[in-house]
């Protein structure tokens, strides 16, 4: 999946996973898409909810070797 | 940069103190609802809001309302990062002292209080550690410099201390049954110590290291002045659950008997099996011991089951008038009781009964995410 801007936060803990991927997606276009890279296990569930809560649309979220990946679409 | 002075770090032991005191305090926990609905801090006189950290990314203007003037503020999170990030856009947005919770829940859940239960008759003391985060009970009882663990938590090390602090050696360690809530610390504990562990034969048909049986019968001493602890079969809850009677005044009754609730039959998957186990330990064998006994159970659900200065204990008999699992009189009830409508089941209770199984090992960082959640041991606490 093509994203327009990628949010680098491996190695990162909660806040600032969500911190930097609101940061991002503020800059973007509707219809634009964000992926964002996180090794916090624990924000996970934060992460999904803060896109539920944000309107914004969760495309796909996989996990690779520990990697959480989400993509989300400008609304 | 954002300025830390007057962001205070508040730790578990803290936070214990100030609820077993029942201190007023508020607490704004910043994690997200699925988790605070699942599982939180809980006291008496604490007043709790729910606003995730993530809907205060641009600012805290919208919550300062909610925060009461004059009280103690707490902001928490599961592991501490988001309160402190929260706590000090509240101290920016003008509140002049506010706290976080030092390790977030995480440290909540692993706190041991010891709090002293009482006197042994002939010298020697009985207490309690109340695991308030997660609503487990251990118990250290102690005797001319020797001491007996029962259920004792995976934090061993505070059970070690508290030993040494008090000139003890810890000779033995029970659990009253395999548990499936949390991870037991027992074998670690006697490993450490070098001390006996007991574990009941009926529930250890599948563990994989050496135990002595703990079975009725075989009493056993603590300290030359023997203070005995008898225990009794009693299963319901697991099938070779089991109580102790220590020094004739307490009853240890593990995860069979509660202040406020029982047990719950189903977490070793033989609910139907076990309704009548259950119903026979808590009707009959129980009703024949003498009901002047403390009974000091493994667990408490709710915060109204702890005393004064925290101690979780009631009399026998005061739990056969007020307590409502033994008040069923039909057997038929009483098995749709115990049987259906159970609270969920706790977190990772499969993969916990296999670690204390001894079958698989984890590392310390997944023993904790295993152990997040309340205990949900009993039938009634939802």
């Amino acid at each position: 999946m093509k994203a327009t801007i990628t949010v680098d936060t491996k190695g990162m803990s909660c806040p600032l996973p969500i911190v930097k991927a609101k940061k991002a997606i503020d800059q973007l276009e509707v219809g634009q898409i964000m992926e964002v890279l996180s090794t916090d296990k624990g924000s996970v569930n934060d992460f999904q909810a803060w896109v539920k809560q944000t309107k914004q649309e969760l495309v796909r979220y996989e996990e690779d070797q520990g990697v959480h990946i989400f993509y989300v679409r400008k609304v | 940069m954002t300025s830390t002075t007057g962001v205070i770090a508040m730790t578990a032991k803290e936070l214990t103190q100030i609820i077993l005191t029942k201190e007023k305090i508020f607490i704004l926990d910043v994690r997200n609802e699925s988790d605070f609905n699942d599982w939180r801090i809980e006291g008496e006189n604490t007043e709790t809001i729910n606003i995730p950290y993530f809907q205060l990314l641009d600012g805290v203007e919208s919550i300062m309302e909610k925060v009461p003037v004059g009280r103690t503020l707490l902001v928490v999170c599961a592991k501490e990062g988001s309160s402190k990030y929260v706590a000090e856009q509240m101290l920016d947005a003008g509140i002049s002292q506010v706290y976080y919770l030092q390790g977030g829940m995480k440290s909540w859940n692993e706190y041991l209080q010891p709090v002293k239960i009482g006197d042994l008759k002939q010298g020697g003391a009985i207490y309690q550690f109340v695991r308030l985060g997660k609503g487990c009970l251990s118990y250290m009882i102690m005797s001319e410099g020797e001491a007996a663990v029962i259920d004792a938590l995976r934090m061993t090390e505070i059970f070690v201390q508290f030993a040494e602090e008090s000139g003890v050696q810890i000779k033995h360690v029970l659990d009253t049954h395999l548990h499936a809530d949390h991870i037991s610390g027992g074998r670690k504990l006697a490993e450490e110590t070098r001390a006996t562990y007991w574990l009941p034969p009926k529930d250890a048909d599948e563990v994989v290291f050496p135990y002595a049986k703990l079975e009725e019968g075989n009493n056993i001493t603590i300290g030359s002045t023997a203070i005995y602890m008898e225990p009794i079969y009693s299963p319901g809850h697991t099938k070779g659950s089991t109580s102790f009677i220590v020094d004739k005044q307490y009853l240890l009754t593990g995860d069979i008997l509660f202040i406020e609730s029982i047990g719950r039959p189903d977490l070793a998957g033989k609910a139907d099996d076990w309704v009548g186990d259950l119903r026979t330990s808590l009707y009959h064998r129980y009703k024949q011991l003498a009901q002047d006994l403390i009974v000091l159970p493994a667990h408490f659900g709710k915060i109204t089951e702890l005393g004064e200065g925290g101690k979780v204990m009631a009399q026998l008999s005061e739990l056969y008038r007020n307590n409502a699992g033994l008040n069923i009189d039909s057997e038929e009830i009483f098995r749709i009781a115990v049987s259906e409508n159970l609270p969920s089941q706790p977190h990772a209770y499969q993969e916990i009964r296999r670690m204390n199984m001894g079958k698989i090992t984890t590392s310390k960082e997944e023993q904790r995410d295993m152990e997040m959640g309340p205990n949900r041991c009993a039938v009634h606490d939802n």
